[in-house]
């Protein structure tokens, strides 16, 4: 240490640090707050924009006037309030959840396997929801009784099916390693992906409602429909929460972080676990919605730095303000229609994150 | 994190028991092979044992099996504890790979901040107190002016200090270096080297730590361990183990080992010019 100092000298810590760093310092700072402002500007949008335009000064209003112990007048007539209440609130809480959802499995996914392309459908969630979705397209019509739609049941059995069967064929019980896992989630994906394909090629009388599925939307979004999945999203992203100090042990390497004192296989056979429970949950709900655990963990990533601890909560927020808003675009766009919300996110998404990408590569 | 703006107080020395560290028949198979056979290993208290031996020796198998991060036969006792497990073992002993994986992006006080894992509840924060132990040891290292730069934009000697960091905030009394100056320019090597050798005498750790280059191997660790094929060929001082014989049938090196006032000197020998085809 031939520059050492005596411990009594004391350093420019006042001094003017270079200015790369004090900008990420300054983002990583105000992040929280950019993101919950964003958060709040998305759900008042998606509940004042519609056929029925409501001003936003009573939406933020009625939202008060929600909260307990407080009332206001919103001034909204009978049918405005119907419309905000029991159209547009819940497809925003739907919309919340299931985007909060994914961008937190995301994280988890992108944490516990060490792997920036990690997404919720690694393991194979994608193709068994669209399977079972598939399945009970096909054999239902008839068994739709108001609450428990056959398709988002379906779509959750086969979302979890599948990650079991890429658990037993990746070997994870024997200590397999991550890529065995990730080769097995692109094996099962496949060959659950081909038996889908054949049924609907099957049945053609149900192609576009299977396809319509499989974009995602959340058209049909209900208040039943956020009840629930609230408990699945809570226990699982609760989960991935309460674990994200760990995401960033493990991010040193299974050895190194065996060494810091972490049960590796466990943390990672938990986490994977929450993250694939709610992804089904959410997938079943709203379809496979692509695109959204990439872009808004890597986007919260490229402004706050490596660390899970800002990532996680970071994700969620962004990711319930993405999925608001690109519903929102869905559903305007080309207005009565709606496009599938899963198009949106890619068309959108992509285009943004390449932006970010490119201006923010110096660094990230 | 925020900058230091006060020299942080100094740290508490690390409470040492006199107890010894030792290994008993370790043994560890990777893939089939044994890649350690059956080594013996006692280190007092406060000492420096250095880890030498050719290319695929098992020398860092050997670090990895006293961390207890590989599976192995025999038996390790940390600082007096008897195969410590988990969160117990890391509170005692720490270790510093020779190639540690850097996450991308994350800052110096992040990636030091790993090294309290082991002093926190599996769903505990850091706090302030982990944090003022950060700062510390950064401090210590004289590493503090890049706390918030990301790791991966440091040079090798300034890593290496990053690491070592991450290493002492664990405030283990055991300390495991996989080839600490591997990849460093001779005077950062002796930084690291003397920086070592400083912590080892102000906290009275016990180092253990592979070297590939035999001369820094001979002035440094109080004592030496060759390895050859897993297994030990020779231990003692430097004097002992460091000898041509030894370095030409387990080296296949041909060299002359001097004595100099400063310590040894390894010096190939080659064939005299003309004496050539």
């Amino acid at each position: 240490m031939t520059t050492r100092l005596s411990s009594g000298v004391t350093r420019g810590a006042g001094a003017p640090r270079p200015g790369p760093i004090d900008r990420r310092e300054r983002w990583r700072r105000a992040a929280p707050i950019v993101v919950g402002l964003v958060l709040a500007a998305s759900i008042v949008a998606g509940l004042m924009v519609g056929p029925v335009r409501l001003s936003p000064w009573s939406v933020i209003k009625e939202l008060i006037d929600a909260l307990p112990g407080l009332s206001l007048d919103s001034g909204l007539s009978e049918r405005q309030h119907d419309i905000l209440w029991s159209l547009r609130a819940p497809r925003v809480a739907v919309g919340v959840l299931v985007g909060a959802m994914l961008a937190v499995s995301g994280a988890a996914y992108q944490g516990a396997f060490r792997n920036p392309l990690a997404d919720p459908y690694l393991l194979g969630v994608a193709a068994g929801a669209g399977l079972g979705a598939t399945l009970a397209i096909v054999a239902r019509a008839s068994l739709d009784r108001g609450v428990l739609s056959p398709v988002p049941l379906a779509a959750f059995a086969g979302a979890l099916g599948a990650v079991a069967l890429t658990y037993l064929a990746g070997g994870a019980g024997r200590g397999g390693s991550t890529t065995s896992l990730v080769l097995a989630g692109v094996a099962i994906s496949s060959f659950l992906t081909a038996v889908q394909t054949y049924i609907q090629q099957q049945n053609s009388e149900v192609l576009r409602e299977v396809y319509t599925w499989i974009l995602g939307r959340l058209t049909t979004a209900r208040w039943s429909d956020a009840a629930l999945l609230s408990p699945y999203i809570v226990v699982s992203a609760g989960t991935i929460f309460a674990l994200r100090r760990s995401l960033d042990v493990l991010a040193v390497g299974d050895e190194e972080a065996a060494s810091l004192g972490i049960d590796v296989a466990r943390t990672r056979l938990v986490i994977i676990a929450a993250a694939s429970l709610g992804t089904a949950a959410a997938v079943a709900v709203s379809g496979l919605i692509a695109f959204v655990g990439i872009i808004v963990p890597h986007g919260i990533r490229l402004f706050v730095g490596g660390s899970y601890q800002r990532i996680v909560p970071l994700s969620m927020a962004l990711g319930g303000a993405f999925l608001v808003a690109t519903d929102l675009a869905a559903r305007t766009i080309d207005a009565p229609a709606e496009l599938p919300i899963g198009v949106i996110t890619a068309f959108v998404g992509a285009p943004v994150f390449v932006v970010l990408l490119r201006h923010r590569r110096t660094w990230a | 994190m925020t900058a230091v703006a006060a020299p942080p107080p100094a740290l508490p020395a690390v409470p040492i028991g006199a107890a010894p560290t030792t290994a008993a028949g370790i043994s560890v198979d990777l893939g089939g092979r044994r890649v350690v056979d059956a080594v013996d290993l006692s280190v007092p208290s406060g000492q420096w044992l250095g880890v030498i031996g050719p290319n695929g020796a098992g020398k860092s198998t050997l670090l990895k099996a006293l961390a207890g991060v590989v599976a192995h036969l025999g038996t390790v006792t940390i600082a007096g504890a008897t195969e410590p497990r988990g969160r117990a073992r890391a509170r005692l002993v720490a270790m510093v790979a020779q190639d540690p994986v850097i996450p991308p992006g994350i800052t110096v006080a992040d990636y030091v901040q790993l090294g309290r894992t082991p002093h926190l509840g599996r769903l505990q924060r850091a706090g302030a107190g982990d944090r003022q132990r950060v700062a510390a040891a950064l401090h210590d290292l004289d590493a503090d002016q890049f706390a918030d730069r990301p790791l991966d934009t440091l040079s090798g000697g300034e890593r290496q200090r990053v690491f070592i960091a991450r290493a002492l905030v664990q405030d283990t009394p055991v300390l495991l270096l996989d080839e600490p100056t591997s990849a460093l320019d001779i005077g950062h090597q002796l930084e690291v080297m003397e920086l070592v050798d400083r912590l080892r005498r102000e906290r009275g750790l016990t180092v253990i730590s592979t070297l590939h280059d035999l001369t820094l191997a001979s002035r440094y660790p109080d004592r030496l361990i060759m390895l050859v094929e897993g297994r030990v060929v020779a231990e003692g001082t430097a004097v002992d183990v460091l000898t041509d014989d030894h370095l030409a049938r387990f080296y296949r090196a041909e060299v002359t080992v001097l004595c100099t006032a400063d310590g040894l000197a390894i010096v190939p020998r080659r064939p005299a010019r003309g004496a050539q085809p």
